[in-house]
C-alpha cells in the first residue's frame, strides 16, 4: 500500500524526523483556516499518489492565507496522471539552503535492502541517475545488521554531502531506517531531504509503501487505507477476500492461481483481437488454491455485478482445487442469483482440467444451466469467450 | 536423477499438525515421497499422521537423517522456522507459506548467506518440487504427468501444472516452482544451471511473470552458460502498470520488468517464448520430438 505525503510524514514525525509543520485540507475553507493557523508563507501540496506532482503544477508557494486559497483552487480537484486531487497538504514555507535525496527501498535482485543517497536531490533526480550515476550512491544494507549511526553517517558520506549536512542526515537516516523496519516498509523516500538555511537536514517530502504481506502485526495500517479511491467492487472482492482487479475491458474472467489467471488475461486479450470491437479482459479474480464452491459463486457473484462484462470465462487447472467443487460453486452461484431474482444472462465459457475434471464436467453438463459452455483447452475457451462479448452476448 | 529431489530424499515437515501440513502430509506420503517426521515443538514425543513429531528440526534430522525440510508454518512463524532450518544446516528448505513479509523473507535470506549458504531455501510463497516417480516435497499434484527427461522452472504454481499436464507424455525430470515473492531464496538461474548439470535432463521449459528483473538476468545466465534448449513463457503482457496481480512480485512500475521486455531479453539470446501455455508446450514437444 503506498501512502499520501501527509501521512509518511506523520509516521515520520513519530520516529522523530523533523518535518515542516502541515496541515491537510479538503476545500478552499480549510486551506484559508490551516494557512491562517501556519506561520509565514505557506506551500500548498497536492496529495496525489504518483510521482511528477511538482512539474504537473500540483505544488505552489503562497505569500498569505488569501494567496494559500487562489493556489488551493487551482490545484483541487486537479488531474495528475490520472489521479485526482482531493486533498492537499497546507505546510509551513522551508528556507532551503541545499536539497539532497534519500531512500530505503528492496533490492529484488540482490536479495537485500539498498540505501540511495545523493547530494543532488529534488525534481531531477531520476534524470542525475541517468546522465551522472556516479552522483547517486547506492549502498546495501544487510537485514541482519541494519543502519545504525556510523553506518548512516557512511551511507551520507558516500552520496557526497557536504560536511555540515553529515550529521544531521545520518540522524534522519538511523532514524528512518527505524521507521523502514518497525513499519514494515518496502520503500521509504525523502525527496528532497533538505539542508535548511538554519544548517537543520529536514524531511521536506515522503514517499512510503507498506508490505501488505505483514498486516497480521500492523493493524494500525489498515486505516490508512484510502477507501474513497478503492473501486467499489474490488472493495466488494476485498471483504471476501477475493483477490481481483477491476480492468476496463468486457469479458469477466474466473481463474485459480495468479500466474494461470495473468496468462487467461493476455490469452483472452489475443483472442479478442480477432473479433469486432476486440473485447478484453474485464477484470483479474483469482480465486486461489483449494477454493470451494462458496468462493467460486462469491467471485462469479462480483463478476456479474459489473455492468460492463458481456460474457464470462472460467478457466480452472485444478491442482489443489477440484475441478468438481468449482463446477459445484458454479451451479449454486446460479441458483443463489436466480433466487433473488437475478438469474444469470451472461454467456458463461468453462474450462476444466486437472484435479476431477472429468467429474466437475458432468456435473456442468447435468446440471444443464442456460449460457453455460465447456470447451475443452484454454485457447479454444478464451477465443469463444470473446467471441461471446463480441456479439454483445 | 533429477535436481535436488530424488527417490532418497528423506523430507519432514515443519508445521506438519496443521491443517494445511496435515493435508499435504498425506498427498506428499501417496505419492510416494519418503516423509520421515514433522516438527512441532509443542507436539514433541506424539505421532501424526503415523509420523514421529519432533521439538526441532535439528533433532528431527538426528534421529531421522532427513534432508529436505517443507514448511507449512503459518506466515508469523516462518522467519523463525526457516532460521531454524538454516541452523540445522538441513540441505534443502522448501517454504510453501504465502503471505511472509519481505522483511523476514530477506532477513532469512541474509541469515543462510552468513550461515554459509548450508541450506537451499526454495519459496517463500510456491508450491515446491517434485521429481515425478521419485519424490514430491510441497503441493505439486504427483498425478499430473510422468517421469521423464524435461525440467521445469516457474514463478507459478498453476502454470507449472498446466504445463507439466500438456507435457505429461514427455514427462520431467524435475520440476521446481520458486515463488512469485520479491524475495526468494532460489532463483530462475540456479535451477537452469542446476539442470544444465543434470544428465537426465534433456530440455527446459522457464516460466515467469511480470515484476522485477529476474528473467533478464536469466537470459543473460543462458547466453553465457546454458547449452541446452530452453523454452519460456512469460505471464502478463496485457497487465496494467501500478497494479498488483496476487502475487507480491507481479507488479508492474515503469518500462522495466514488463512481460514485452522479459521476451525480447529471452527471445535474443535464442529462447523461444510461447504466446500461450498451451504454444509454450508446442515449442518444447517439437524440441523433444527432434531429439
Amino acid at each position: 500500500m503506498d501512502l499520501f505525503e501527509h501521512q509518511a510524514k506523520e509516521f515520520f514525525a513519530d520516529y522523530g524526523i523533523p518535518v515542516p509543520r502541515g496541515i491537510v485540507a479538503h476545500t478552499v475553507e480549510e486551506v484559508r483556516a490551516a494557512a491562517e493557523q501556519l506561520t509565514g508563507r505557506v506551500v500548498v501540496k497536492a496529495q496525489v499518489k504518483t510521482g511528477g506532482r511538482g512539474k504537473a503544477g500540483g505544488v505552489k508557494v503562497a505569500d498569505d492565507a488569501a494567496d494559500a486559497v487562489a493556489k488551493a483552487e487551482a490545484i483541487l480537484g486537479m488531474d495528475i496522471k490520472g489521479h485526482t486531487v482531493h486533498k492537499v497538504l497546507v505546510e509551513e514555507a522551508s528556507a532551503i539552503a541545499e536539497e539532497y535525496y534519500f531512500s530505503f527501498l528492496l533490492d529484488r535482485a540482490n536479495r537485500t535492502f539498498l540505501a540511495i543517497c545523493s547530494a543532488s536531490g529534488g525534481m531531477d533526480i531520476e534524470e542525475v541517475a541517468h546522465s551522472a550515476p556516479e552522483k547517486v550512491a547506492k549502498v546495501p544494507v544487510s537485514a541482519l545488521t541494519g543502519v545504525d549511526r556510523a553506518k548512516a553517517r557512511e551511507i551520507a558520506q558516500a552520496g557526497g554531502l557536504p560536511d555540515k549536512a553529515i550529521e544531521g542526515a545520518a540522524e534522519l537516516i538511523e532514524k528512518l531506517w527505524c521507521c523502514f523496519v518497525d513499519e514494515d516498509a518496502t520503500l521509504v523516500e525523502v525527496n528532497p531531504m533538505i539542508l535548511s538555511a538554519d544548517g537543520q537536514v529536514k524531511a521536506l517530502d515522503g514517499k512510503v509503501t507498506l508490505d501488505d504481506n505483514a498486516s497480521f502485526r500492523q493493524a494500525e495500517h489498515e486505516a490508512l487505507a484510502d477507501k474513497a479511491a478503492e473501486d467499489p467492487l474490488e472493495a466488494k472482492a476485498k471483504e471476501k477476500d477475493l483477490n481481483y482487479v477491476k480492468l476496463d475491458g468486457d469479458v469477466g474472467i474466473i481463474g485459480n492461481g495468479a500466474g494461470l489467471v495473468m496468462s487467461t488475461l493476455d490469452v483472452v486479450a489475443y483472442a479478442g483481437e480477432q473479433f469486432p470491437g476486440k473485447p478484453s479482459p474485464a477484470n483479474f479474480l483469482d480465486i486461489g488454491g483449494g477454493a470451494s464452491a462458496e468462493v467460486m459463486a462469491a467471485g462469479l457473484e462480483i463478476i456479474l455485478s459489473d455492468p460492463s462484462v458481456k460474457s464470462i470465462f472460467v478457466n480452472v487447472f485444478g491442482g489443489i482445487t477440484a475441478c468438481d467443487a468449482v463446477a459445484n460453486g458454479i451451479v449454486s452461484a446460479f441458483k443463489l442469483l436466480e433466487s433473488r431474482g437475478e438469474a444469470v444472462s451472461h454467456p458463461l465459457v468453462v474450462r476444466l482440467d486437472g484435479n476431477n475434471a472429468q467429474l466437475g464436467r458432468q456435473i456442468l453438463a447435468d446440471a444443464a444451466l442456460p449460457r453455460v459452455e465447456l470447451v475443452d483447452t484454454m485457447d479454444e475457451a478464451a477465443k469463444r469467450a470473446a467471441e461471446l462479448a463480441a456479439v454483445g452476448a | 536423477m533429477a535436481i535436488w529431489l530424488t527417490e532418497n530424499s528423506k523430507i519432514i515437515v515443519q508445521g506438519m499438525t496443521g491443517g494445511e501440513g496435515t493435508k499435504h502430509t498425506r498427498r506428499m506420503l501417496a505419492s510416494g515421497a519418503k516423509v520421515v517426521g514433522g516438527v512441532n515443538a509443542r507436539k514433541a514425543g506424539t505421532t501424526h499422521e503415523g509420523l514421529p513429531v519432533f521439538g526441532t528440526v535439528k533433532e528431527a534430522i538426528e534421529q531421522t537423517g532427513a534432508d529436505v525440510s517443507v514448511v507449512f508454518v503459518p506466515p508469523a512463524f516462518t522467519k523463525d522456522a526457516v532460521k531454524e532450518a538454516i541452523d540445522a544446516e538441513i540441505p534443502l528448505c522448501v517454504v510453501i507459506t504465502e503471505g511472509v513479509p519481505v522483511h523476514d523473507s530477506t532477513e532469512f535470506w541474509a541469515y543462510a548467506v552468513e550461515k554459509g549458504n548450508k541450506t537451499r531455501i526454495i519459496g517463500p510463497n510456491c508450491p515446491g518440487i517434485a521429481s515425478p516417480g521419485a519424490s514430491n516435497a510441497g503441493i505439486i499434484p504427483a498425478d499430473i504427468t510422468t517421469a521423464g527427461r524435461i525440467g521445469l522452472v516457474s514463478k507459478s504454481g498453476t502454470l507449472t501444472y498446466q504445463l507439466m499436464y500438456e507435457l505429461r507424455d514427455f514427462g520431467f525430470s524435475t520440476a521446481v516452482g520458486i515463488g512469485g515473492d520479491p524475495v526468494i531464496g532460489t532463483t530462475h538461474i540456479d535451477a537452469l544451471q542446476a539442470f544444465q548439470d543434470d544428465p537426465d535432463t534433456d530440455a527446459i521449459v522457464m516460466i515467469g511473470e511480470i515484476g522485477g528483473d529476474a528473467e533478464e538476468r536469466a537470459a543473460a545466465y543462458i547466453e553465457q552458460h546454458i547449452t541446452k534448449p530452453v523454452v519460456a513463457y512469460v505471464a502478463g503482457f496485457t497487465a496494467p502498470e501500478g497494479k498488483t496481480m496476487g502475487h507480491a512480485g507481479a507488479i508492474v512500475s515503469g518500462s522495466a520488468g514488463t512481460a514485452q521486455a522479459k521476451k525480447e531479453a529471452l527471445e535474443k539470446v535464442g529462447v523461444r517464448v510461447g504466446k500461450t501455455p498451451s504454444e509454450t508446450a508446442r515449442l518444447m514437444r517439437e524440441i523433444m520430438q527432434a531429439r
